[in-house]
């Protein structure tokens, strides 16, 4: 029982971890890039680790939670960095698929 | 069942780190590096993650913490050098 | 007490996260854990001059579930738009105009944004009015202005702004 829960949880991180990537190496301008480790590959590393911290409470009869710490830690962490990675690619003007902000919008060049 | 779930993670999980290695090469942008270096730290801790569980060792978690911990300052540090030419004001 | 225990909420949490860290519940740890929840928010008081207050923790404990809901559901409408391919995708930068004041409610809202479905935020107004939103698929921006003031930002008002 627990080892069917085990391996669907490690095979939905996996896949999830996989797909963030592919997003990052197939979709065509950066700011539509961002999304898939953002999302994706977070929730696919979260789900491998509690895997982890499932697997060695099972195994050594005791709570192992210290895994948790790496999840929460990720799943701060995540958005931070995607923030600050747009804010830098607006500052730059990165070319984007997308109609950009009108002229007069806060455009953030005076950041 | 977990071990043939496992290599099929292992394989997932490279496929998805040469992936954003290719983007990490390909660029065409700075913040596309980065982003890329970024997704390349998580995925080394989804390897070494699948490691601790693969060989039933824990002690892949402290290296697992300590790669979350610089990878995100390192994309913080390298996000602000963008963002204002310099790191440390 | 204010001046003993400046912040008990960093205190409870810095005393769980340090259990969590070394991944045992004895005695020892408990106390060694509370010791160091009290004197890292003492010696760093100087960093945090503001005082969180929860106001509504029933609503917190709300919030915190649509929230892990929306991670999931996130991760997977992304993962569907990627296996679907960029040619269908419709990028577009949305501004949403913000009633939240404080600080932390509106970095909490900016990271809810960035994990849940379709969105990252991506600059804040220097005057922290308007939050720029990227979303990587949307018919109707509109809406999605909308949903994200309606589905987060009101229940975030609620909980740190809200005068009693």
């Amino acid at each position: 029982m627990i080892d069917i829960l085990l391996s669907l949880l490690i095979l939905t991180g996996a896949i999830f971890t996989f797909i963030g990537s592919l997003g990052l190496a197939r979709l065509r301008d950066f700011y539509t890039r961002l999304h898939g480790p953002t999302k994706a590959t977070t929730l696919g590393v979260g789900c491998l680790l509690i895997a982890s911290a499932l697997f060695f409470s099972v195994r050594d009869e005791g709570v192992s939670l210290h895994e948790v710490l790496v999840t929460l830690f990720l799943f701060i962490t995540a958005p931070v960095s995607a923030h600050l990675l747009a804010k830098a690619a607006l500052h730059l003007k990165l070319r984007s698929l997308t109609p950009t902000l009108k002229e007069g919008d806060d455009t953030p060049a005076h950041l | 069942m977990l071990s043939i779930v496992i290599p099929i993670a292992f394989a997932l999980v490279s496929l998805a780190f040469l992936l954003s290695f290719w983007r990490l090469l390909k660029g065409p942008d700075a913040p596309d590096r980065i982003l890329a270096l970024d997704t390349l730290y998580v995925n080394t801790i989804a390897l070494l993650v699948l490691l601790g569980i693969h060989l039933g060792s824990a002690l892949y978690f402290e290296a697992a913490l300590l790669i979350a911990m610089m990878g995100f300052v390192g994309t913080v540090a390298l996000c602000k050098y963008l963002l204002r030419g310099d790191i440390i004001e | 007490m204010r001046r003993l225990l400046p912040h008990p909420l960093l205190t409870v949490s810095l005393a769980i996260l340090w259990l969590l860290l070394v991944n045992q519940l004895s005695a020892g740890h408990v106390v060694l854990g509370a010791l160091l929840g009290w004197l890292i928010p003492f010696a760093t008081s100087p960093f945090w001059p503001e005082q969180i207050r929860i106001r509504h923790p029933l609503a917190l404990m709300h919030y915190l579930g649509i929230f892990v809901i929306d991670i999931v559901r996130g991760s997977f409408l992304v993962a569907w738009l990627i296996l679907r391919g960029p040619a269908r995708l419709r990028p577009a930068f949305v501004q949403v105009p913000l009633v939240l004041r404080t600080d932390l409610a509106i970095s909490l809202l900016a990271n809810t944004i960035s994990l849940t479905p379709g969105t990252v935020s991506a600059h804040l107004a220097a005057d922290k009015r308007t939050l720029i939103v990227h979303t990587i698929d949307t018919g109707d921006a509109e809406a999605l202005v909308a949903e994200i003031k309606q589905r987060y930002e009101a229940p975030l008002k609620k909980i740190f702004e809200e005068e009693d």
